[in-house]
């Protein structure tokens, strides 16, 4: 396809009569994506050592499923997924899984995380994997024949996350839509960020997988409009995708699937601004696109679920771009997961001498690697190979003059300078109330600021301060309660035991009383048997009757004093006594 | 003039007996002093404050017994925010007391552990488990780190040691103001060293 015939394309793209919105702020930046975006898509080679990481979504770590020493097959599952919010995690290699450690993973802090390590064979042997569909089906019919359930748990077995760059469980969202009621799938394909291609070649080389995923998701979701947002930059990958969509053709009582080509203004792929740009409508505040009734999946993730329900293939690789001004082809590079990024970058060839720096994602999002020995994850779109002076170095920040232009670039319309301020005096409460949590951290603000601000990196900070201060909170409300009531238990404890003494106390008295009483009985009856010596032994024993008898009276009478009840005989001793006394 | 008296008379009488109704009325509970304070406190129930608990810190502050300045837990973070509540000035964190450095969890060497349940005595938080000739150990969500478990262990087998830095509790640094770009380039060494010795070899 030549320069002109792409001008016109482009021409029509832009003449196409779609009824367009448009979200607030944003900016216009050099595209940088003709570099990479010629070639077809190549395949990286299988590494040594295939390093996976157990974490690659939102939500909890899978759990291994594998021990070391384990031979395990391409495509196997190594680790399940762990509670609602989770993905499994699979081998993108046949071998011997060596190791189950901690190894350094992307990620900006250059932390090190729970990784399965497979020594990789030479067979390259696939697991059986089991397709829903073939190739051969023709789309109309076989997807019809497909349940929800049937599509939602090959999408969750498969381990397909976000791929554009959010990582949420596919399936887990495609469950909260079928539970929400959702009418629009937007499928995202706008791709904004400078230097990425991958969704851009994904479209152009393979539209086919795509626009079977979409039909697949269309499906699930119970769709009634389905709408591709596309940047206008792209007009090869519009017109392969025009092209594949032709090939299927939909009953008329089904809603067609459109795709819509949106002006290229960064962030038009963000997901709430390209909602706004399709359908005039805004997610809520700190709410979902399913609150409004849009469900948002990107290019990418549609292919996965083509290649999960037509191949039974789990995702297990990803398509990066590899560019930068020390790359000496930028390229699309299909990458097992897994790979060490240096085997990526020997294999499209990097003049290491002139790297800058080694970024994960585009300029405006990504994040600097502090090494280049981590494996490439479900995250990795792009590697951008910076060369020395390619991307400006902010100098150093100068004070805030108010310009408002940080105010006029946000697409989200907070005011940067406000949060700024309240980021920085630690004032956490008001940066909230300033809608804090609303910022996509697209960075515009810090790219418009005149005295080069690293306003973004405050927001960033200031949510992170503000979540960890609530997890402190609810930590020390368990605290206290868990103290609390410990207090209260020792306190029970504590009247327990002082109750058991008094208990005892209260035995110990009554059983000496008791005794007392008992003695003096014993006592009586002695006494009363000498007195009757001289009587018969028959009416002795009748005697010895009557007082065990008394005496078990006494017993069960315990509470009486033993003064009370006497017997005649009693009484008169007791009256001999006082007498005796008396006279003494 | 007595028109003019008695009418506001009236009104105020009027006006005053819609204010106290009002205020009956629509009366705003306010949490007591204590509770407030006691909310903002850590929670970790050392007593390097001098004081049993937070609980009875609380009271001593809201009574102006006790400076704001005795919680190394809660730091300067801490201070300004009771100072704010209170409305007095924030004074530095009274180091008399050791340096809190980091959040720490207790561990006890299973090994040693004879099973005498002192520590199990000694936890604010009931956050030992074990009982007497059992080993015990130390439930670390709910361990707040307050050391108060090591002293009593005859066979000093508790050890504090700080919690591990991990992705999921990892955060983003402060911003540096005037030295971004230091900041930055203390972030790349590590991919700087790896380069240097990619291009030597």
């Amino acid at each position: 396809m030549n320069a002109k015939q792409n001008n016109t394309i482009a021409q029509t793209m832009k003449e196409a009569m779609y009824k367009l919105w448009s979200f607030p702020g944003g900016i216009t930046l050099a595209g940088n994506k003709s570099q990479s975006n010629k070639e077809t898509i190549s395949t990286a080679k299988t590494p040594k050592q295939l390093i996976i990481p157990l974490s690659q979504h939102i939500g909890q770590p899978a759990e291994a499923v594998v021990k070391v020493g384990d031979k395990v097959l391409k495509g196997q599952l190594l680790a399940q997924a762990n509670g609602a919010i989770s993905a499994p995690i699979h081998a993108s290699g046949s071998g011997i899984v060596s190791a189950i450690e901690e190894h350094a993973v992307p990620h900006p802090s250059g932390l090190v995380a729970l990784c399965i390590i497979i020594d990789t064979d030479d067979y390259q042997q696939w697991f059986d994997c089991q397709p829903l569909l073939s190739d051969a089906d023709t789309a109309e019919h076989s997807i019809h024949n497909l349940t929800h359930e049937q599509i939602t748990t090959q999408i969750a077995q498969a381990g397909i996350v976000g791929l554009g760059g959010a990582l949420f469980p596919s399936a887990a969202k495609l469950h909260t839509a079928e539970q929400k009621q959702t009418d629009t799938l937007i499928i995202n394909a706008a791709e904004c960020e400078p230097y990425i291609t991958c969704d851009d070649v994904l479209m152009r080389r393979r539209p086919e997988e795509v626009i079977l995923g979409i039909l697949l998701i269309k499906k699930v979701v119970g769709a009634k409009k389905c709408l591709i947002g596309i940047e206008d930059n792209k007009p090869e990958a519009y017109q392969a995708l025009l092209a594949a969509i032709s090939g299927y053709k939909l009953p008329h009582t089904e809603p067609q699937i459109e795709i819509i080509p949106v002006p290229a203004r960064y962030p038009a792929g963000g997901e709430k601004q390209l909602i706004q740009v399709l359908t005039g409508k805004q997610v809520p505040s700190r709410g979902l696109p399913m609150d409004i009734g849009i469900i948002c999946h990107n290019v990418t993730t549609a292919a996965a679920v083509y290649q999960a329900v037509y191949r039974g293939e789990p995702l297990i690789s990803r398509i990066v771009t590899v560019t930068g001004g020390a790359v000496k082809h930028p390229q699309n590079i299909e990458v097992l997961i897994g790979t060490p990024i240096r085997e990526v970058l020997d294999q499209v060839g990097v003049a290491y001498n002139k790297i800058e720096k080694v970024i994960m994602g585009g300029p405006m999002m990504g994040f600097s690697l502090p090494s280049i020995d981590v494996p490439v994850t479900k995250a990795s779109n792009c590697l951008l190979i910076s060369e020395q002076g390619e991307l400006a170095t902010p100098p150093p920040a100068m004070p805030c003059i108010r310009c408002a232009r940080c105010s006029d670039s946000c697409p989200m319309s907070l005011l940067p300078q406000q949060m700024y301020w309240y980021a920085k005096a630690r004032d956490l409460e008001k940066a909230n109330a300033y809608n804090v949590f609303d910022c996509i951290e697209c960075g515009c603000c810090s790219y418009a600021c005149p005295s080069n601000i690293p306003l973004v990196q405050y927001f960033r900070y200031a949510k992170n301060e503000i979540n960890n201060e609530q997890k402190e909170r609810n930590k020390a409300n368990i605290a206290r309660e868990r103290h609390e009531f410990r207090l209260e238990r020792l306190e029970k404890a504590k009247q327990a035991k002082a109750e058991a003494a008094r208990l005892r106390k209260e035995k110990l008295a009554k059983k000496k009383a008791l005794d007392a009483k008992k003695a003096q009985q014993e006592s009586d009856a002695t006494a009363s048997d000498t007195d009757k010596k001289d009587t018969n032994d028959s009416a002795d024993l009748i005697q010895e009757a009557i007082a065990r008898a008394k005496v078990k009276k006494a017993q069960q009478q315990a509470q009486k004093k033993n003064t009370d009840n006497l017997t005649a005989d009693q009484q008169r001793q007791i009256d001999e006594a006082n007498e005796r006394r008396s006279i003494e | 003039m007595i028109t003019g008296i008695l009418a506001f008379v009236a009104l105020a009488s009027f006006f005053g007996l819609v204010l106290g109704l009002s205020a009956v009325i629509f009366k705003v509970e306010s949490s007591p002093v204590v509770d407030q304070i006691d909310t903002l406190l850590p929670q970790t129930q050392c007593g390097q404050c001098s004081f049993a608990g937070c609980h009875q810190y609380a009271q001593a502050i809201a009574s102006g017994d006790a400076p704001i300045n005795k919680c190394p837990p809660g730091g300067d973070n801490l201070i300004q925010s009771l100072a704010d509540l209170l409305d007095v000035e924030a004074l530095p964190l009274d180091e008399t007391e050791a340096a809190h450095s980091g959040p720490i969890v207790a561990v006890i060497i299973e090994d040693t552990c004879i099973g005498c349940t002192l520590c199990i005595q000694a936890c604010p938080v009931d956050a030992i488990l074990g009982a007497a000739k059992q080993m015990h150990t130390v439930i670390e969500n709910e361990c707040t780190g307050c050391e108060l478990c090591v002293a009593p262990c005859p066979v000093d087998c508790i050890e504090m040691i700080p919690i591990k830095q991990t992705i999921s509790n990892w955060r983003w640094p402060e911003p540096q103001y005037h030295t971004n770009n230091q900041a930055a380039s203390t972030i790349y060494t590590t991919l700087d060293q790896v380069l240097a010795e990619n291009t030597q070899a």
